[in-house]
């Protein structure tokens, strides 16, 4: 089972490296190029490995390697994985990307932080929400005011 | 001594009030971040990136200084007090230190950690002084080709030594590549893998590479496999050692820096070999070697050192070269290109100020973290026992603020998000994460010299290896591809029992190796008798 998901990696290297050499083919000749190696050189040459390399992949795990996950502090491997949570922290990200130039990162940087941690089990809502709306503004405040890199103030403008 | 008069220009720069605060500022980010479990010192400085955007470049990295040895020293409190190691250079200090904790001796193992990381950290970093001017003298010479060669053997060396499995290593390094391509060819000006999308014509920006691999991915990672336990820390109060551990502790750490600093100083692959190199040389010399593997303090010591002054080693290529051999270095090179400064030979007689000022900060940083480190640790412990949802949603939400910071477009939050999940696949199927951010920051350098050299020999091949240089830096990387066979002799021959069980919480194999020497009866370290005492009737 684990063998054949593997065998999707060795999939992914080999559709990505037959993409970039198309990609790169597809590179209109430039009359005005400089020197004998035009820019569609070097990713012939990564897109080939790719390829290379996702062979010689699928050659290791049909042998019976496997790649070893990455071990943590806080990663328990003797589980499966938990896609739930992954799935959730996942919307949480993206609500904030839609949302960021639309109501601002004071609101949205707060609902992300809160997705986040509701997603990941934690169930002290009064607590999260403070402690979401403190970090989004303290860095609105610290980043916007502060170091004058700018984010968008959205809904709370006027107010902050 | 011309380095030591320009060195004294530099600490003119860092001493100023200004400059002290940020970099106290730094020190006090870096460990608190540092100290968080899950967090390593590449992502500790990858978040802590857009800090110092608003920042002019010199202030911006004398704090960067305070932050990469807090960050380093972060993460070996992290290993000590926990039961389990996080970022694959402490794992050594982990072995060791994590048994001196739980025989009551936490307080010990952090101090002769802090003071270690301070000799060595001070050493490498004058040795840094002396003998950047020097190789930058040698550096201006090179040309094209040595340039290509030598970042070939980044390649070589950061795909061939990290990791259990140089296959999956080199499809980290080719996906790095990959992203690396994406946008303007500098060359020509026509656009590549951008597919039509006007904001990739810029580019991948490093940092969203950096903190998508690093913060996203592992934060989803874990996500998928939170720890519902709660993890076990060691209570500590103030770091401090007594006579009997300080003359134990002095030899380690000045052997420690002796193995480290070389190991930084080429392009290596990183802290895990030198780290278990000290190791095992610690227990060979030491006198009381039956203690390791119960928590011996020159196991702590040793690596701990090593892994400071492999670090500050680190800054040699970084500075004269512009060569990231680490994760952190790569991240910081990241820094230097944010501001439009390319690290390399030139950096110096361009920016003799910010250099020299951020030298001088890596003696300041040293020095406050010596001094912030020792009382502190027990604040530090109670950082470990932070909840986890919050820990992992507060790394998403800066993981977020950080790449929309950079350029102030949710176009970069979409790239984040794939590499996230890149970074994600990665860490599940064993891709090491390190080769792909050196490909990403050292892949499109490696294709301007490559047409450089190619455009100056008129395309033909042999203008990439017609120079002493080159033909040298081709052999190394020969050797260095060699090595692994070289090195998995070695393990054999160590190995005592040829199938074990999995340890969870290793990222290298030489950590386990590492834990089998500790656990190695002592006596005689090598010769017939200990051969026969080898439990190999098993099978």
């Amino acid at each position: 089972m684990q063998g054949r998901s593997e065998l999707g990696v060795a999939l992914f290297l080999l559709a990505l490296g037959v993409l970039i050499v198309i990609e790169a083919l597809r590179l209109p000749a430039n009359p005005g190029q400089r020197g004998p190696v035009g820019p569609a050189a070097v990713p012939i040459v990564v897109g080939a490995l790719l390829v290379v390399t996702s062979a010689f992949l699928a050659k290791d795990v049909l042998a019976g390697g496997r790649g070893e996950p990455e071990a943590g502090e806080d990663v328990d491997l003797s589980r499966g994985s938990d896609w739930r949570t992954v799935l959730l922290l996942a919307a949480a990200f993206l609500a904030n990307v839609v949302l960021i130039e639309r109501i601002g990162w004071p609101i949205s940087g707060a609902i992300l932080f809160f997705g986040c941690a509701f997603a990941l089990g934690s169930r002290h809502i009064v607590r999260d929400i403070i402690i979401a709306f403190a970090l989004s503004i303290g860095t609105w405040y610290l980043f916007d005011v502060g170091l004058g890199v700018d984010l968008p103030v959205g809904l709370l403008r006027g107010i902050l | 001594m011309d380095a030591l008069g320009d060195l004294a220009n530099g600490f003119a720069t860092a001493l100023t009030p200004v400059n002290l605060f940020w970099a106290f500022l730094g020190v006090l980010m870096g460990t608190a971040i540092g100290v968080l479990p899950g967090i390593g010192p590449a992502m500790t400085v990858a978040l802590l990136l857009p800090i110092t955007y608003g920042l002019d470049p010199t202030a911006a990295f004398i704090m960067f200084a305070g932050i990469y040895y807090g960050g380093m020293y972060g993460g070996s409190t992290t290993s000590i007090l926990l039961n389990t190691p996080g970022e694959s250079a402490a794992v050594v200090t982990a072995i060791e230190g994590n048994k001196m904790a739980r025989r009551g001796l936490a307080a010990q193992a952090l101090a002769t950690a802090a003071i270690g990381s301070f000799v060595a950290g001070t050493i490498g970093t004058l040795l840094v002084v002396l003998l950047s001017p020097l190789i930058v003298d040698l550096a201006v010479q090179l040309g094209a080709p040595d340039y290509f060669a030598v970042m070939v053997l980044a390649f070589i060396a950061v795909t061939t030594v990290l990791g259990a499995s140089r296959v999956r290593g080199f499809a980290s390094l080719l996906l790095g590549l990959t992203l690396g391509l994406v946008g303007i060819d500098q060359v020509s000006g026509q656009q590549r893998l951008t597919f039509g999308v006007g904001q990739l014509a810029d580019g991948i920006d490093v940092v969203v590479v950096a903190v998508g691999l690093f913060a996203l991915g592992e934060a989803l990672w874990i996500a998928a496999h939170l720890r519902h336990a709660t993890a076990q820390v060691i209570p500590t109060g103030p770091a401090r050692m007594g006579r009997e551990e300080f003359a134990r502790s002095w030899k380690p750490w000045l052997r420690g820096t002796g193995i480290g600093f070389p190991f930084g100083a080429v392009p290596a692959g990183g802290a895990e070999v030198p780290t278990f190199l000290s190791y095992v040389t610690e227990k060979k010399l030491s006198k009381h070697p039956e203690e390791f593997g119960h928590g011996a303090i020159e196991g702590v010591a040793g690596p701990e050192a090593t892994n400071n002054a492999s670090a500050a080693g680190g800054f040699v290529p970084l500075l004269t070269l512009g060569l990231p051999v680490t994760a952190t270095a790569a991240v910081m090179l990241a820094a230097f290109q944010q501001y439009g400064i390319q690290p390399g030979p030139l950096l110096l007689e361009n920016e003799p100020e910010l250099v020299w000022a951020l030298l001088a900060s890596l003696f300041i940083g040293n020095t406050m973290l010596l001094v912030l480190n020792l009382p502190l640790a027990p604040i530090w412990a109670k950082l470990l026992t932070i909840p986890r949802p919050l820990l992992y949603a507060g790394i998403l939400f800066f993981a977020s603020l950080g790449a929309y910071a950079v350029n102030g477009t949710i176009v970069d939050l979409l790239v984040l998000f794939v590499i996230g999940l890149l970074g994600f696949m990665m860490r599940r199927y064993g891709l090491p994460v390190v080769p792909a951010v050196i490909g990403v920051i050292l892949g499109p350098r490696a294709e301007v010299q490559l047409r450089r050299a190619l455009q100056i020999s008129d395309g033909q091949i042999s203008g990439l290896f017609n120079t002493w240089f080159s033909i040298t830096i081709y052999v190394i990387v020969a050797l260095v591809l060699l090595w692994p066979l070289i090195n998995r002799f070695i393990i054999r021959r160590f190995r005592r029992r040829p199938e074990h069980e999995v340890h969870v919480g290793h990222a290298h194999p030489l950590a386990e190796l590492a834990e089998e020497i500790a656990e190695e009866p002592t006596g005689e370290p090598t010769g017939p008798s200990s051969e026969q005492r080898k439990p190999r009737s098993i099978r």
